[in-house]
């Protein structure tokens, strides 16, 4: 890797009346890179946010940022990075230019600075027409959209964005990862929390699943998914007309198959390679229609279900 | 903290609410000079000094103190009772807090800007009672009367920084904005009603004070209500002595003429230090449980 770590937290731990939310947890995510902290509801993805941001002190432990102590120097911390709330709410009887302009003015950005700025930002999140509008008008999507407008005002290092999607539709699903996507390029840092594991798998550069406060697995996404589907293992589904026990034995002969499953109408076969080709010419050969052949890719639900049964 | 000063004013200024709360100083207003104009003339007879009666006369109807006393926590409360609740409930609170500043200046910004809006409302409808009477009865207020009318005009705004501690600390304290409005409604109301109505609770418990004036008088001091009323008849009624028992022999010996600035504040600096500590009291309990709050919002 050899890159910079910009998010860093050491054992920290956080109890709320005896109970421990967020255990011993030690993460990294390296600068520019979009990091997706996975795991289910109240798996403390969100005091773990609020604990890096030093919005809340931990009971134990430290989160720093750029080498900041999150609880000793939150200002320094705030000054870098930007958070957008899961339920992100602004002031609904001002525009939402002028809501922008509050988050500038909070920052100590002047105004010749702030105005170009805030017209950037708001084209960038496609609010440019509606900026004038007050934000009680605003759908969902759009205040999700003017919430990442208002992180990326201050120009953040890092950005924290506490489940970005949620409740949103897949139109504004998407806008919101299209912007993410595109948040390291401007030299943003991205941690973002959420439970929707194809959002997560198709930004983040890097992964951790949280579960019940404590780190199950942390990573490059590349790696867990090969790690997690079979140990390294190729599953293949052929689909026929008419599975014959004679067939099975026969795929089970070709060199580099390890098992072979049949469920109704549908082969599962477990290989060590990419043996589509010669494991259709074996069904062909043996006198059965051959429907489908598929070859499982992995998911982040395999990476995903496989921790989480672990954990 | 100034960011968020003018921010918070700017809200006040634009919203319904305030709409509404100005409507009412303006309503009380129209009525107090109503008041005056009718009782003016009796009370000018009276010794004292003339242009400090519009403010204390209303021969049968309420005179302009009467309502300074009740519109003033009104207007506090209004203005406090959703201070940080309602940024909760509306998700900015923790975005707010996420920029660099100290979280201490959320607070103070929104009480400073809630002082100045007091100081505007009450200022108007002294200023616009003392600008029509002046016209209505055409005598000039001297030197001393303005410094004692300027020193009423504080000690409301201070009154009113006290309710809107309160609320403030209430909205802190609670989530729901129904509970934190409720709740100073309820002291305020309860602190409102007129000491004596404890007196007979007080001669039950302990028969043996319950005649004492100067215990019924200690009662009623605790509340802010009436703190406010003594200070404000001693500023405004020059004439006034002060309170506790004096003998007939006392008052038939004394003369009927006003007091001087210092005497005068020299009887009410208690209830001026007691207000002030009250104000003092309630935001510093509100700063310190917000200092300490989680901001998570669920």
């Amino acid at each position: 890797m050899g890159k910079k770590i910009v998010v860093k937290t050491e054992d920290l731990t956080k109890k709320y009346d005896r109970v421990t939310v967020v255990d011993h947890l030690n993460l990294q995510v390296a600068e520019n890179e979009v990091f997706g902290l996975l795991g289910p509801n109240g798996a403390g993805k969100t005091t773990t946010i609020l604990m890096l941001l030093g919005l809340t002190e931990p009971a134990s432990g430290t989160a720093q940022i750029y080498g900041f102590d999150s609880t000793r120097q939150p200002l320094k911390v705030k000054r870098l990075a930007g958070y957008l709330p899961e339920k992100v709410g602004f002031y609904d009887t001002l525009t939402a230019r002028e809501n922008l302009r509050f988050i500038a003015e909070l920052n100590n950005i002047g105004y010749a600075e702030s105005e170009p700025l805030i017209e950037q930002v708001l084209k960038s999140v496609g609010l440019d027409d509606v900026g004038d509008k007050t934000v009680n008008k605003f759908s969902r999507g759009m205040k999700q959209r003017l919430g990442i407008a208002d992180v990326l005002v201050k120009k953040p290092k890092v950005a924290f964005l506490d489940e970005p999607t949620a409740g949103l539709d897949p139109e504004g699903i998407n806008q919101i990862i299209d912007l993410i996507a595109n948040l390291p390029k401007m030299g943003t840092t991205v941690v973002f929390s959420s439970h929707r594991l194809y959002e997560v798998q198709r930004v983040c550069h890097s992964i951790g699943i949280l579960a019940k406060g404590k780190m199950v697995v942390q990573g490059n996404l590349d790696e867990l998914g090969r790690d997690a589907l079979a140990k390294g293992r190729f599953r293949i589904e052929v689909e026929t007309a008419e599975p014959s026990p004679q067939l099975v034995k026969v795929i089970k002969k070709i060199k580099g198959v390890s098992n072979v499953e049949a469920k109704g109408n549908v082969l599962h076969i477990t290989t060590d390679a990419d043996l589509r080709a010669e494991i259709s010419k074996a069904v062909v050969q043996n006198g059965v229609a051959l429907i489908q052949v598929k070859i499982e890719e992995f998911s982040l639900d395999d990476i995903y279900m496989k921790y989480f049964h672990e954990g | 903290m100034l960011t968020i000063l003018r921010k918070e004013l700017a809200d006040y200024f634009t919203s319904m609410r305030c709409f509404i709360l100005f409507l009412l100083v303006f309503i009380a207003s129209a009525v107090a000079i109503y008041a005056s104009y009718h009782g003016i003339r009796e009370a000018a007879i009276d010794p004292g000094p003339v242009f400090i009666k519009l403010f204390t006369t209303g021969e049968d109807l309420p005179s302009l103190t009467v309502f300074i006393a009740l519109l003033v926590p009104i207007i506090g409360i209004a203005l406090g009772f959703d201070a940080i609740n309602g940024e909760r409930s509306s998700g900015t609170l923790n975005r707010i807090l996420s920029q660099p500043i100290y979280r201490d200046s959320v607070i103070n910004g929104k009480f400073l800007a809630g002082i100045v809006t007091l100081a505007i409302m009450i200022g108007a409808i002294i200023l616009l009672v003392g600008g029509y009477g002046l016209r209505m009865i055409g005598v000039p207020p001297t030197a001393e009367e303005i410094v004692r009318i300027f020193i009423y005009f504080i000690s409301a705004v201070i009154y009113g920084a006290f309710w809107m501690g309160l609320a403030i600390l209430f909205s802190v304290i609670f989530r729901s904005l129904a509970v934190s409005l409720l709740f100073p409604m309820a002291i305020w109301i309860l602190l409102g009603i007129p000491a004596s109505i404890f007196n007979p609770y007080i001669s039950f418990f302990v028969p043996a004070v319950s005649d004492s004036v100067s215990v019924q008088l200690m009662v009623a001091r605790l509340s802010p209500y009436f703190l406010f009323e003594e200070a404000m008849t001693v500023l405004l009624i020059p004439v006034w002595r002060g309170w506790g028992l004096l003998t007939s022999v006392t008052t038939s010996s004394m003369l009927p003429n006003p007091l001087s600035l210092d005497q005068s504040l020299l009887i009410v600096w208690p209830q001026f230090t007691v207000l002030i500590a009250l104000t003092a009291v309630c935001f510093a309990i509100s700063y310190i449980v917000f200092m300490r709050q989680e901001i998570r919002s669920t």
